[in-house]
């Protein structure tokens, strides 16, 4: 089991792998980024999405959490802008690590973006629960965008 | 990619079998709303144990599949919802109000049986 494997013993005739103080982005996986113009883009989007997580060694309600909101955050996109991109990157902060999902794009922009983040408001007709849902979803999320200058939303869920 | 859909005595099984694009999701309620009335079917039963994600847009159209299943006479039950799908949606404030949920198939079609006698209770002799 996982348990297991993280808390196995190095055998004492192998040399310890050498551990890195403060260990590097270096052995986290490749970030992608992904073009989102439609909505087989969208299914595409959330499964490199789960890849990754998996890579990082998330745990499968985490992935599904995590695919979701890339999921909603994709469907925004492509909804209200047509295109834009999704990136996907592991990050690092301090000893723990986690994934970082970037959603960019160029369209008209959020007006009113406090608006947006409160439960029951869609400007879509749709149920209203795209932002302040990954929000609930993820740890940190963060949202850039004005009128006419595009929308970048960035979320963070770090490893339990 | 299309979902098959199966005819049962009254039922029509779709079983999901990958991932759904929106459009996919969107043909697969034309399908279903098309063939109850085709097999005049008096239940659906969407088995989605193979989905990973159900985000709001999945939710939002099998919530209308069920309502314009009802609207043709034919009820739906929604079989499969895995843990984890459970929690994104109840996490992302998603409900499948009104509409039946079983665990599995065979609990999906028990579900179905009481819910059609019951709806034809003592009516059978005039459905006959």
């Amino acid at each position: 089991m996982r348990g297991e494997r993280r808390g196995a013993v190095q055998p004492a005739d192998r040399p310890r792998e050498p551990r890195p103080k403060g260990r590097t982005s270096a052995d986290l996986p490749a970030e992608s980024s992904i073009p989102v113009r439609s909505d087989a883009d969208i299914v595409f989007a959330r499964q490199k999405g789960r890849e990754l997580a998996a890579a990082l060694g998330f745990a499968a309600t985490d992935l599904t959490l995590i695919a979701t909101a890339i999921s909603e955050l994709a469907r925004n996109i492509v909804l209200y802008a047509k295109r834009g991109r999704i990136v996907l990157k592991g990050v690092e902060r301090g000893s723990r690590r986690g994934i970082m999902v970037v959603a960019r794009d160029d369209g008209p922009g959020i007006p009113n973006v406090a608006q947006a983040l409160q439960s029951g408001f869609s400007t879509s007709g749709g149920l209203g629960l795209g932002l302040p849902g990954v929000k609930r979803l993820t740890d940190e999320f963060d949202i850039e965008s004005a009128a006419g200058r595009g929308t970048t939303v960035t979320v963070k869920k770090w490893l339990r | 990619m299309g979902v098959p859909i199966l005819k049962q005595g009254h039922c029509l099984i779709a079983t999901i079998q990958a991932a759904l694009t929106d459009t996919d999701l969107q043909g697969l309620r034309d399908d279903l709303v098309a063939q109850v009335g085709r097999d005049r079917a008096r239940g659906v039963i969407i088995d989605i144990t193979a989905l990973d994600v159900m985000d709001s847009f999945a939710v939002r159209t099998l919530r209308d599949i069920a309502r314009m299943a009802r609207l043709r006479g034919a009820e739906t039950v929604i079989v499969g919802i895995q843990p984890e799908v459970a929690l994104s949606m109840v996490e992302l404030g998603l409900t499948l109000e009104g509409v039946n949920t079983a665990l599995d198939l065979e609990e999906g079609l028990a579900c179905l049986d009481e819910r059609t006698k019951r709806a034809n209770g003592g009516g059978e002799a005039r459905a006959r």
